[in-house]
């Protein structure tokens, strides 16, 4: 059973601080959803009131399309996966994942043949006798996720579950998470704020800044049509460019910036529209930029090489551009061939127009 | 062992390594082990008075062990009636004032770590604490005279319309275990409030989000990890109050004689120091001896109670 949850018009003040304002989201049911945004800007407010710790100051949340007003977290169809995981140090594994059943009265057979099938599902067969502190982090990981299930929530709320975890080990509880979510078809809710997190596993992200949600949409929406400044800068490496808009014809924005002129393509939200006069920013992946090697590419310039780095499967570039010394951020992938560029090499540089967007100037991600 | 003290020395410099352990030693063996070894001793003893001590006169006997079960060497074949009646009866009021302290400061210790906040819960320690800069025998006293029969637990029963005449608490001991529950209430929730302040809210969180009830939240989740505290607690209150004696001299019922009572007139009103020293042993050895067993019963470990 998967249930879908609806948030209409949430508020929620603690004093005269305002932690959500004016949220509206409906995830569908099965959907696995994220709430992306730096800390502090509300995404786990946002999730304590969608388990029931918290109560919204305005507005309603609904869950299978009931409004869970009045409703405690014991008698919501939520689970909740917490941070620090929570496991029950007192308790042996097995009880610690039936839990929601020993509160339910389940006899203990019953609780250890649910805890076995369980333990099965997250690949730690026969582990049940064990206590908490005797299994590594990612084994705690998937107890905690199995002792969620036990409770066959409706939604499954996760709270920066992995970001205890080392780096391999994270990428790979992301692929486990995504699949356990499609084998149980439950409706997840997601919070984080690591954006390959939210873009790997999501099918769809809402981005928060300050108590706001700034733009909710698939995956690759979010990276390759920002909605706000913020969305941009937030989601993945981008290089910005300050200036002022010349003029708009047919959903290209010419703007004129310290670094020349670059011409953009702009968003395609209604909202954030750029008309001549405006300042704007442009944001350009940098995958985007290519070498020129003499042909013509919609927007060019002359750089100088500072630095290299090698990652392996690509090469990231930091570029001074000539006309105003600002570094800029190019990366290519590795063929084989090439070789660290010498500081000081003159490279022309170039990004074709749909692959730049223009945005009202507004505010950035904290670098 | 050679190196542990080395690397006592070496951490914390001489001077001060010899300061804490010749305080802590001279504490340790002045205070504590050398009178209780004075007081086996005259308890193993004939009752002399001491310009006999060391003479033939001050041999080795257990009579005044036997005096406690059987009484007087003359009344053989019968038990100590009175004396065992009051020994008893204190342990069971002593378990008794335990368990009533752990039911008051149990809510109060999981309320100050983990519901109240800033000021007022500061508030609240601050409520707890002063009354006890007030003397015990001061405080004791003002327990008396709020059970008496014209005090105000009376006077508003009357008023109210509950009782017709007063109700001697008195008398009834009920002013006796109020005083002593009172007395060493500070004991039991201070432990049992670190323990809980130490419990990962968390944790709390996800039993109640799991569908968990309030009361099992408390059996499986709380009162395990507070376990250490509360049997620190309860030992500390157990202990003190079967050793009290201001309260209940004060405010025991006139028919009602406290263990620690008899203890005091045998060194003090019958002259008799050996039989006051076998009997503050036995009160000594079989409260360890409770406390050891009831900790085995619920399984806490020594160990865990020193965190």
């Amino acid at each position: 059973m998967s249930a879908d949850v609806r948030l209409e018009d949430v508020w929620i003040r603690f004093g005269d601080f305002v932690a959500a304002r004016e949220i509206n989201i409906h995830i569908q049911g099965g959907e696995f959803f994220t709430i992306l945004g730096p800390s502090g800007c509300g995404k786990t407010t946002l999730l304590r009131a969608v388990s029931g710790f918290l109560t919204p100051s305005e507005g309603n949340v609904l869950i299978g399309g009931e409004n869970m007003a009045g409703i405690g977290p014991n008698k919501r169809p939520t689970a909740l996966i917490f941070q620090n995981l929570a496991l029950f140090p007192l308790m042996t594994i097995w009880e610690n994942i039936t839990f929601s059943l020993e509160v339910r009265g389940a006899s203990k057979q019953e609780r250890r043949k649910r805890a076995d099938e369980l333990l099965e599902l997250i690949a730690l067969p026969g582990q049940g006798e064990k206590m908490v502190n005797e299994l590594s982090g990612g084994q705690k990981q998937r107890v905690a996720i199995a002792r969620a299930l036990c409770a066959e929530p409706e939604v499954l709320l996760l709270d920066e579950p992995l970001s205890a975890l080392d780096l391999k080990l994270r990428q790979h509880m992301r692929t486990e998470l995504r699949s356990i979510q499609q084998q149980v078809g439950i409706t997840f809710i997601y919070i984080t704020h690591d954006q390959g997190e939210a873009l790997t596993m999501s099918d769809n992200v809402a981005v928060m800044r300050e108590g706001v949600v700034e733009q909710i949409s698939d995956g690759t929406t979010i990276y390759d049509e920002p909605d706000t400044a913020f969305v941009a800068s937030f989601v993945g490496e981008n290089n910005r460019f300050d200036g002022k808009v010349s003029s708009v014809s047919e959903g290209i924005a010419t703007v004129d910036t310290a670094e020349g002129t670059i011409q953009a393509r702009v968003s395609a939200n209604a909202d954030s529209q750029v008309n001549a006069g405006d300042d704007a920013f442009v944001f350009v992946r940098p995958e985007a930029i290519q070498f020129i090697n003499g042909a013509t590419v919609d927007n060019q310039m002359n750089t100088k090489v500072y630095h290299e780095e090698f990652e392996g499967h690509f090469w990231q570039i930091f570029l001074d551009v000539d006309e105003s010394q600002k570094r800029i951020k190019m990366s290519y992938v590795n063929d084989g061939a090439t070789r660290a560029h010498a500081r000081g090499t003159e490279l022309a540089i170039g990004f074709p127009m749909q692959s730049a967007i223009a945005l009202p100037q507004g505010e950035l991600a904290a670098e | 062992m050679v190196s542990y003290w080395k690397n006592f020395f070496l951490k914390n410099g001489t001077a001060v390594a010899l300061f804490l352990i010749i305080s802590v030693g001279v504490w340790l063996f002045m205070m504590i082990i050398l009178p209780q070894l004075f007081m086996l001793d005259f308890s193993i003893r004939a009752n002399v008075p001491p310009p006999k001590f060391g003479t033939e006169e001050h041999y080795y006997t257990l009579e005044h062990y036997r005096y406690m079960l059987f009484g007087s060497a003359q009344a053989s074949g019968t038990f100590n009636v009175i004396d065992l009646t009051v020994f008893f009866r204190t342990i069971a009021a002593a378990l008794f004032v335990t368990l009533i302290d752990l039911a008051l400061c149990y809510p109060i210790a999981y309320y100050l770590a983990h519901v109240a906040t800033g000021g007022w819960s500061r508030l609240m320690v601050l409520s707890l604490i002063v009354p006890f800069w007030v003397n015990e025998i001061l405080r004791a006293f003002a327990f008396k005279i709020i059970f008496g029969s014209t005090g105000v637990i009376n006077n508003v029963l009357i008023a109210i319309g509950i009782l017709d005449s007063p109700y001697d608490f008195i008398r009834n001991d009920i002013a006796l275990w109020a005083g002593l529950s009172y007395a060493f209430i500070l004991l039991m929730i201070f432990p049992i409030y670190n323990a809980i302040e130490s419990l990962d809210k968390n944790q709390i969180e996800a039993a109640r989000d799991l569908g968990s009830s309030w009361v099992r939240i408390h059996r499986r989740i709380v009162i395990p990890h507070a376990k250490p505290g509360i049997s620190s607690g309860c030992t500390m209150v157990f202990m003190l109050t079967a050793g009290a004696l201001a309260a209940p001299q004060i405010l025991g019922g006139p028919s009602s004689l406290w263990f620690t009572q008899i203890i005091y007139q045998g060194f003090n009103q019958a002259g008799n120091w050996a039989r006051g020293s076998a009997y503050a042993i036995i009160l000594l050895i079989s409260c360890i001896v409770l406390v050891l067993v009831i900790m085995k019963i619920f399984k806490v470990r020594f160990g865990e109670m020193m965190k």
